[in-house]
């Protein structure tokens, strides 16, 4: 008898240590996301991205795996505003994990927390591929990062209240390091000011807004629609009229267009992360902006 | 003297006063100066630190969302199709050897033809459900039919993976029988769908779909269902048909993903299920094999992509067939098929597909003059088609593709073409994989 009560005592005492040290998995759907997660939970986490930073995040496939990963998240980090619509639904309908549904805690999309910059005022698909909420791309502007960390790191405590207290202060710890380096990246950018660039896709406006950038063109003649010659032809004269300081593409995008137009105009053709994992430099959020900071001022020189 | 001195005193009683006056004043004003700077110092840190609060403020979510009357509508999408084919043979004259053509399954009209629209509306109920219905609107010789495709509930983070669904929906078996006909790679059933599917198995039941918390995605599904729809038929007061299957999958690197399901599908006690020159009614039993590889560089499938798909189905059927006023005859049928297609998307917005189909038949009973006028004795040949497709789809909207068959599913060669055009409008919707 006292042995089996021994027994349950023991077994139980497996299973909360167990409880205790059960990690929260937490499913992002960009690689951004993972990175801030990183930033915020640490050891407390378990962490799958389901792109890379070099996938078009607007359209990948709902895949096996990713169904698989989906099943077993505890908490759900995406972009929101719509970028993911294309897959993220069949996750949540097909795996019917309660914890990520809409309105759980579970279910966190970035751009509900901050502000987001060309929301349409025009909804039709005649104008391309746009989102109704505006554009998503939000991972660009580091202080907009900091926005969603600050609520990221509540919804942590809130869901894991364990570990409310790491959370917290791992969180103290990120937002110092990242006021920190938003004013030296704020200083390191200082010469691009009022600077004209000529971009890919509309991927950049929060990184224009933050640096005091100025969209002149986009290749693509509309948002999703891919640069066409007398598009493209249309920029060049451009170029050759107003001053331009570079062409911008991210790590995931196809370059030959933004490589044409450089060859043709001899404006800079610079390759950004776009996020972490874009490029070799950028294997972290401070990487990303580090290298796409660098990345730009080195192509004036 | 006086004078003099009163002169000389002058410039120096101009002059002294002012001097000292000058000395009060420079400390005035330089106090006054400090003063300012120090003031005009604590004010631009002030504004410093209001344009700094300004600045997180706009990158900050502001307003809460507009409340409409209509916020809370389903998501509404119409799906256009619209064709021109031409055939070598008369359509009105298809048949499949061996096999039993159901309702849907026969070919779309010679010339010009408005295929199905679908309209699809889909929304969450409440915290429990969500809901989905399509209805599908085709022309019959100037006469308007429509249809209920699909209209289901389903729960919503039931947990441990569990998912319910009710109502009318495509059965979970095989890989292509669970999307809707404008997903498919091919404007066409395969013939193996043709054939033993009478296009797509319908239920009107109730599904229970369940993913183990495992690293490897697994899915398992049951449905039960009321037998209505072919390759069941007639009225049951029970159960009618039922399936079950189970489908993995996974990655392999990050530009390879696949997926294998296995299929079971079975009606009983089938009363008088209706096909185009007899009836049957008996017991109808189906297994399913398919397999999907996909292909995208870096998992991008924007610019590249490959797609190759195989299914092969077997189905075993006893029972009797029956023609009006003639006769009647029993039935032991084992009917089998398979097709195998790749799609390869060779640049942004154009996708070619190759795809070749093939049954096979082996039917007999006691009446066989019957069968042979039910079109059940194949005598040994086997329908087989081989297709080939081209389609141009400027946005993820639309598409047109033109298609080429060359169909045996009679002994005669029927060379048939078309041109197809597929439009989404409304909202987007996600894509299974």
């Amino acid at each position: 008898m006292k042995i089996q009560n021994k027994i349950i005592v023991a077994v139980m005492a497996l299973f909360l240590s167990r409880n205790a040290l059960a990690k929260l998995s937490v499913f992002a759907c960009e690689p951004e996301w993972a990175a801030l997660a990183q930033e915020l939970g640490g050891d407390k986490l378990k962490i799958t991205s389901a792109t890379s930073g070099l996938q078009d995040p607007h359209h990948i496939q709902a895949r096996p795996s990713l169904l698989a990963r989906a099943r077993r998240a505890d908490l759900l980090v995406c972009t929101g505003a719509e970028l993911e619509i294309g897959w993220l639904p069949v996750l949540l309908q097909k795996t019917g994990n309660p914890k990520i549904q809409p309105g759980q805690p579970g279910y966190f999309m970035a751009t509900d927390f901050v502000k987001l910059l060309e929301a349409p005022t025009k909804l039709d698909r005649s104008e391309g591929d746009i989102h109704a909420a505006g554009n998503p791309h939000i991972q660009t502007d580091p202080r907009r990062i900091g926005e969603v960390a600050k609520t990221l790191a509540q919804r942590l405590q809130q869901i894991d209240p364990d570990h409310a207290s790491d959370y917290a202060s791992r969180y103290a710890d990120f937002d110092q390091r990242w006021r920190a380096a938003i004013s030296r990246w704020q200083k390191q950018a200082e010469p691009l000011r009022g600077k004209s660039i000529i971009v890919q896709h509309k991927s950049w406006v929060y990184l224009e807004h933050w640096l005091g950038l100025t969209e002149a063109a986009t290749l693509e003649v509309k948002p999703g629609v891919p640069a066409t010659t007398s598009h493209l032809a249309q920029l060049l004269g451009m170029t050759k009229t107003s001053p331009v300081y570079a062409i911008i593409y991210a790590a995931y995008q196809n370059p030959r267009s933004a490589k044409w137009l450089a060859g043709k105009s001899g404006l800079p053709a610079v390759k950004l992360p776009f996020t972490v994992g874009g490029t070799k430099q950028a294997t972290d959020l401070f990487g990303l902006f580090d290298d796409t900071i660098a990345r730009l001022t080195g192509a004036g020189k | 003297m006086r004078k003099h001195l009163l002169l000389a005193a002058l410039p120096a009683a101009l002059v002294l006063p002012s001097a000292v006056f000058a000395a009060d004043d420079v400390a005035t004003l330089k106090k006054e100066l400090d003063q300012l700077k120090q003031d005009y110092q604590q004010r631009i840190e002030a504004l410093e630190k209001r344009i700094e609060a300004s600045e997180q403020k706009s990158v900050a979510a502001s307003a809460t969302p507009a409340q409409k009357a209509n916020s809370f509508n389903p998501a509404l999408s119409l799906v256009l199709n619209g064709r021109v084919s031409t055939y070598s043979r008369s359509p009105d004259d298809y048949a499949l050897t061996g096999f039993a053509l159901g309702e849907e399954a026969g070919l779309e009209k010679e010339g010009f033809s408005l295929g199905e629209s679908e309209i699809t509306l889909a929304a969450n109920t409440d915290q429990h459900w969500r809901g989905q219905m399509t209805l599908s609107l085709a022309d019959n010789n100037g006469e308007t039919s429509s249809s209920v495709e699909e209209a289901f509930i389903e729960t919503l983070g039931l947990g441990h993976g569990l998912t319910v669904r009710a109502g009318r929906f495509f059965s979970g078996i095989g890989y292509l029988n669970g999307k809707h006909a404008h997903a498919w790679n091919f404007s066409d059933a395969p013939l193996v769908y043709r054939g033993l599917f009478g296009n797509q198995i319908k239920q009107d039941g109730l599904r229970l779909s369940w993913l183990p918390p495992t690293d490897q995605y697994i899915e398992l599904g049951a449905e039960i269902g009321n037998g209505q729809s072919f390759p069941a038929g007639g009225s049951h007061s029970d159960i009618g048909d039922w399936a079950v299957f189970a489908k993995t999958g996974g990655d392999i690197g990050v530009s390879h993903s696949w997926q294998l399901g296995l299929s079971h599908y079975q009606a009983d006690d089938i009363v008088g299920r209706e096909a185009a020159t007899h009836s049957f009614s008996g017991d109808s039993k189906l297994n399913g094999i398919d397999v999907v590889y996909k292909w995208a560089p870096n998992g991008n499938p924007q610019d590249k992509a490959l797609t190759l798909l195989a299914e092969y189905f077997r189905r075993d059927e006893n029972g009797s067939v029956d023609i009006e006023e003639t006769g009647s005859s029993s039935l032991d049928g084992n009917q089998d098929g398979w097709y195998a297609e790749g799609i390869f998307k060779f640049k942004r917005h154009w996708r070619a597909g190759l795809r070749y189909d093939q049954l096979n038949s082996n039917n007999s009973g006691d009446n066989s003059e019957i069968l042979t006028e039910a079109g059940l004795l194949a005598d040994g040949f086997n329908p087989h088609r081989a297709s080939a497709m081209l389609e141009w789809s400027p946005s993820e909207f639309s598409r047109i593709r033109v298609q080429y068959n060359r169909d045996n599913s009679l002994p005669e060669t029927d060379n048939q073409g078309s041109v197809q055009y597929t439009q989404a409008l409304g909202s987007h919707g996600a894509h299974q994989y």
